[in-house]
């Protein structure tokens, strides 16, 4: 079986700007695949080289099998869910759900069936007849998925589609999507800078940084095998150090993350761990279930130190400005590349 | 940008005060044409009729200048809507040399006084020896129109998010379709408002006219002969009426048109 | 969607060449207007430039193909320069004044007008503006022409003899209120009010509230407030009005023909040697007035940002 996309050493340069720097990738066909980076990572730019909004420079994008550079986005077998939903704002709901059929010219009693269908899927059942700016943000939001899906496409682009919901309706949303993704068995590309989205919703992601693709893994492997320094601080939050602390913590040159749940702090009659070292308690936030110990060790390097609530005796923790051991096993060291 | 706090008491005059003044020569056209002496314009009037109305009709050379200043307004305000269209779909989003000396020499027909215009279309009309008929009313009209209809469709496509036509075309809809179904519709009220107030500032255009109509004459050349060379004064009076609604009524329609466009859905950018 | 419907289907194939082809397509949708400008105006300009350096023959009343500087050097005469000269303090003080009058109705209707006056005030400026600019100057001569309403309530009012004093005054006075230069700067000051009110008003709309909260904030007096920060963030607009205000009153020639004493206007002038005498050569040496006067006095509003408030 072909690969859904794949993109073949592809890059797009606007002017001197490089958005997206040889970049090789392979979907597979029923993948929730998510691609997570920053703002400018390229993400976006991959997305618009997958829908036919914009032509790589040089490379090439594989859509089932079939090279699709150069081709407009009308002749592509993907739709897309897009940020601001893109609502035609003189249609109605049903109009909209609709118009990908009706320009593709497909009669007009089964063009109303289907969309018809599609509403009753994001259960808005009787929203047809209203205009976009009569929704509200997550009903748009419904609206634009059922829009994309009534095509039945093989592969649906979403670009940051939760990003303007707020966080009790963007995890309900959440969810709702990995259930869709899995009843239609459509390739999902969801495009994010929510690490938390990413990890929670794919069977795999690529991490975007600077138009390179860092690493392209299930989420647990890049959560607990990050390959680069920029993942491992990326994905979730870890403590990077680089070579020239890691030797004089570890005698070795190799730079490596470490989670800030596998540091302890080394408190009398601890379990003695493979390395320890001294630091000054510098700051303490407080999340409810644990708290993260900010200590300073040798060479200015911050550790970020995870302590459950309900881990320690109150009494005996430290304070801010006291001297702290902190210690961890090198099995949960992760090396990582230089660069 | 508003404060709560009540306005100075002069300056609430001075802003009153403004746009009575602003106003007062118009209402004092209108009161003055319905007056019922012949002769001059003295005040205060004498009396209130409609028969200069009536009479203003039956005067074939009035109804001349009427149907074919509307035949120049209709003609210009339809090249500029085709011209102007254009130009704003292939310049709101694309940078490329050369873009910017473009825009100006949209802008250069208004920008300059009309009399240059009015002189360099005649000084070409007779170099080419053309005579001065109704196409030659026509070309210089529809070239100060164009930048209107281009002022209006660009503003919208640039509000017009682009998203709507990549989302139309990634649900299947070829260039031809996107047009007829997403743009089109979405430029239709500012096209419409862009496209009456061409027609308006056709209709009471005099400074390019002068030079470009030849033998020919539209209300408003009509209008400044008269007040040359006055005489039939109730008449000239019934005219300017006419030529006043006819250039406020599309101003009022415009805006009424593009009112409350700004928050469309899907136009947030 | 396959690619054998792509095939058969011609307007599909024409949306996809185009598609891959973004240049021809933007040159498919320049290509008529700027045939259109090219040809209609730029030509005609050009043609107007051209014809500023042929003679004009005085005893035929004709004009020759024959290039010469001869216009150019008449344009130096003093009768010319007193024309140029008058032109120019016409549209000076008719921007000035209208930038009083206009300032503070711009500023009622940016900070003070809500609810129904917003709509109102917007309405009621854009209407004179809009309408009929021949009919607005015809107006002007009935509301000032002896007998008119203006002389009945001085003479009710009993200010004859201060009217008759003010239109003693050189430079400013006439016959009469329709024949004094007094007059033609109302008319010319009316005309124009609008153009010089909706760019201030809108410059002053575009000041973020917080900026005057700030300076508040900081210690200002109101009328400290407006000086140092409203007036200044205004400023463009004031000059973008006055780009309207004063390049429509340089090349006007209607109002001065209708309303004011008989000396020359640049636009009258233009209009008499072309029309009367025939004589295009010299009308099109006197349009290089305005278009150089003009081109600084756009070079000048762009360097104090009026642009980014048109």
């Amino acid at each position: 079986m072909p690969f859904a996309v794949e993109l073949l050493n592809v890059s797009r340069s606007y002017g001197k700007v490089r958005a997206l720097d040889h970049v090789t990738v392979a979907i597979k066909e029923g993948e929730f695949f998510s691609m997570l980076g920053p703002s400018g990572s390229g993400k976006t730019t991959c997305l618009r080289l997958i829908a036919g909004f914009d032509q790589p420079s040089t490379g090439t994008v594989l859509i089932q099998g079939h090279d699709a550079t150069g081709q407009p986005p009308y002749e592509r077998d993907v739709n897309t869910v897009f940020q601001d939903y893109a609502l035609f704002p003189h249609m109605t709901i049903l109009e909209n759900i609709g118009y990908g059929l009706k320009v593709k010219k497909v009669p007009r009693q089964e063009v109303r069936e289907r969309a018809l269908q599609a509403l009753e899927m994001v259960a808005l059942p009787d929203f047809g007849h209203r205009k976009p700016s009569q929704l509200s943000g997550g009903q748009r939001q419904r609206i634009a998925l059922a829009r994309a899906l009534v095509n039945r496409p093989k592969v649906l682009l979403l670009d940051e589609p939760l990003g303007a919901l707020d966080l009790k309706l963007r995890e309900q949303m959440q969810i709702e999507l990995k259930r869709l993704q899995r009843q239609l068995g459509i390739t999902f590309i969801y495009v994010t800078h929510d690490q938390g989205e990413a990890l929670s919703m794919s069977d795999r992601v690529a991490v975007f940084n600077a138009g390179k693709l860092e690493q392209v893994d299930t989420p647990q492997n890049l959560y607990r095998r990050p390959t680069t320094i920029f993942v491992a601080g990326f994905v979730g939050t870890a403590n990077v150090v680089r070579s020239e602390t890691s030797r004089l913590i570890t005698e070795r040159d190799t730079p490596f993350s470490i989670r800030p749940e596998h540091i302890t702090l080394i408190l009398e009659g601890s379990k003695p761990r493979d390395i320890q070292i001294l630091g000054r308690l510098i700051d303490i936030q407080y999340y409810g279930a644990h708290s993260r110990y900010e200590v300073e060790v040798e060479a200015g390097q911050l550790f970020s130190v995870q302590v459950a609530s309900d881990q320690l005796d109150a009494t005996v923790l430290p304070s801010v400005g006291a001297q702290v051991m902190i210690g961890w096993d090198r099995s949960s060291m992760i090396s990582l590349d230089e660069c | 940008m508003h404060s709560d706090r009540k306005s100075p008491l002069l300056l609430r005059i001075v802003a009153f005060g403004g746009i009575i003044f602003l106003h007062f020569p118009i209402a004092v056209i209108i009161m003055y044409a319905f007056n019922t002496e012949e002769s001059a314009f003295s005040f205060p009037l004498q009396g209130f009729t409609f028969r200069w109305f009536a009479a203003a009709f039956e005067r074939r050379d009035i109804v001349d200048a009427i149907i074919l200043s509307l035949k120049v307004a209709t003609m210009a305000t339809t090249i500029a809507m085709v011209l102007g269209t254009m130009a704003a779909a292939a310049l709101y989003r694309k940078k490329f040399f050369g873009r910017e000396t473009i825009t100006l020499m949209f802008i250069l027909p208004i920008a300059l006084p009309g009399i240059i215009t009015g002189v360099a279309l005649l000084s070409a009309f007779r170099m080419a020896g053309w005579e001065l008929n109704y196409w030659t009313i026509v070309a210089g009209h529809a070239t100060f129109c164009v930048v209107v209809i281009y002022n209006n469709v660009i503003a919208r496509f640039r509000r017009t998010s682009q998203n709507l036509i990549e989302a139309s075309m990634d649900l299947g809809a070829d260039g031809i379709q996107t047009f007829f179904h997403i743009i089109l519709p979405n430029i239709a009220t500012s096209l419409l408002a862009g496209g009456v107030l061409a027609f308006a500032l056709s209709f009471d255009e005099i400074i390019v006219t002068t030079f470009t109509a030849g033998p020919e004459r539209t209300l408003p050349i009509w209008l400044l002969n008269q007040l040359t060379r006055p005489r039939d004064v109730p008449i000239t009076n019934v005219v300017a009426v006419m030529v006043m609604a006819a250039t406020m009524i599309p101003i009022l329609a415009a805006y009424y048109l593009t009112q409350g466009t700004e928050s469309i859905e899907g136009s947030s950018k | 969607m396959t690619h054998a419907t792509a095939d058969t289907n011609l307007p599909r194939h024409f949306s996809t060449y185009l598609y891959r082809h973004g240049t021809l397509y933007l040159l498919l949708l320049l290509t008529p207007p700027l045939l259109w400008f090219g040809i209609v105006y730029l030509g005609s300009l050009f043609a107007l430039l051209i014809q500023s350096f042929y003679t004009f023959d005085d005893f035929s009343m004709t004009v020759l193909p024959r290039f010469t500087l001869k216009n150019y050097q008449g344009l130096f005469a003093a009768a010319n320069l007193d024309i140029v000269l008058r032109t120019f303090s016409m549209a000076a003080s008719v921007s000035v004044f209208c930038a009083c009058l206009g300032f503070p109705i711009a500023y009622y209707m940016a900070r003070y007008a809500t609810g129904w006056q917003r709509g109102f005030f917007y309405i009621a400026v854009l209407l004179p503006m809009w309408a009929s600019y021949i009919v607005k100057a015809y107006s002007w001569t009935v509301i000032l022409a002896k007998g008119g309403i203006v002389y009945w309530f001085i003479d009710k009012a009993g200010l004859t003899p201060l009217i008759e004093a003010l239109l003693d005054i050189p430079f400013l006075g006439g016959n009469t209120l329709s024949t004094s230069h007094l007059g033609r700067f109302l008319v010319f000051s009316y005309i124009w009010l609008p153009f010089m009110i909706l760019p201030i008003q809108a410059s002053i709309e575009r000041i973020n509230p917080n900026l005057l909260a700030a300076s508040a904030d900081l210690g200002a007096r109101p009328s400290q407030t407006f000086t140092t920060v409203l007036l200044p963030l205004a400023t463009p607009g004031v000059i973008a009005g006055s780009i309207f205000t004063f390049c429509l009153t340089f090349g006007d020639f209607i109002i001065p023909t209708l309303v004011g004493p008989s000396g020359l206007f640049i636009g009258t002038m233009v209009y008499t040697q072309q029309g009367a005498i025939g004589n295009i050569p010299m009308a099109a040496a006197f349009t290089v007035v305005p278009i150089i006067v003009i081109g600084l006095y756009l070079i000048f509003a762009k360097r104090m940002g009026a642009f980014d408030a048109l």
